[in-house]
């Protein structure tokens, strides 16, 4: 059996290029084939209510704009400004400017109801599940 | 030469456990008279903190909660603790650095030594 491999990709330097700009603002590895999206958010649940963390270290609470769309989306989307200081940068690795994501969740929830906190760098939201998809508990009879 | 440049020295903990640990990143920046550090570290907390200046290094260790078991939909990142080292070539006064802690971003300012501060002579004319 023959196999067909490419020796070379022609937009390898382009594409490394391209993941170094779009680079991971956190410093994790992500998979080259994607670029990162930021926030990275974790997505948990209990019987009532989902739950979302985001880690945005040093953004002001008038900076940050969470929404939800269609009680399933959520967005979260702002700006990080960058250090107000005069000097000479020695080294600059943390990342700043505007971002954005929409994150589909796995159910419908009470947008109305939904409850978020900025502390210690960590946007938090919970969200409780909408009615109609909370486990309803069927009595079971029996003679 | 380098007025800070980092140490891989792996984080000495009396417990070590399974404890994760991220490498926060770290803006660096001198000013006339200090060095700043800005490291992001979400989710740590003030007293949860650790900065230590010895020999010339500078060490930050910011221990974080670890999550309770989750259900999870979506699991983007771990929480862990962050650890990193700096070694500082420079002549610093160690009993004025400060550190304070606020919306995930450690800041740490190290003041430089009396002689290391840049100073302006005077020129004088006839």
């Amino acid at each position: 059996m023959m196999t067909l491999r490419w020796r070379t990709n022609p937009f390898e330097a382009l594409e490394h290029g391209v993941n170094r700009l779009l680079g991971d603002f956190n410093g994790r590895t992500t998979s080259p084939e994607l670029a990162a999206a930021y926030p990275q958010v974790n997505i948990w649940e209990d019987e009532q209510n989902l739950y979302a963390e985001a880690e945005l270290p040093g953004m002001q609470l008038d900076k940050i704009d969470v929404f939800v769309t269609e009680n399933n989306q959520i967005t979260i989307q702002g700006e990080r400004q960058p250090e107000q200081m005069e000097g000479t940068w020695l080294r600059r690795e943390r990342g700043y400017g505007k971002f954005g994501r929409a994150i589909e969740l796995p159910y419908d929830v009470q947008a109305d109801k939904v409850e978020a906190r900025y502390e210690h760098g960590v946007l938090r939201l919970k969200l409780p599940k909408a009615e109609h998809v909370k486990p309803r508990r069927i009595t079971v009879k029996s003679e | 030469m380098n007025s800070v440049t980092e140490t891989n020295v792996r984080p000495q903990t009396e417990t070590n456990g399974n404890r994760l640990y991220f490498s926060p990143r770290v803006d660096v920046l001198e000013t006339g008279d200090a060095l700043v550090f800005l490291a992001d570290v979400p989710g740590a907390k003030p007293d949860q903190a650790d900065v230590q200046f010895h020999n010339g290094e500078l060490v930050i260790h910011c221990r974080c909660d670890q999550a309770e078991p989750r259900d999870y939909a979506q699991h983007a990142f771990d929480t862990g603790d962050y650890y990193r080292a700096f070694t500082i070539n420079e002549n610093v006064d160690p009993d004025h650095i400060s550190a304070e802690l606020k919306n995930g971003v450690l800041t740490v300012r190290v003041p430089k030594a009396e002689e290391a501060k840049p100073r302006k002579i005077t020129v004088k004319s006839e």
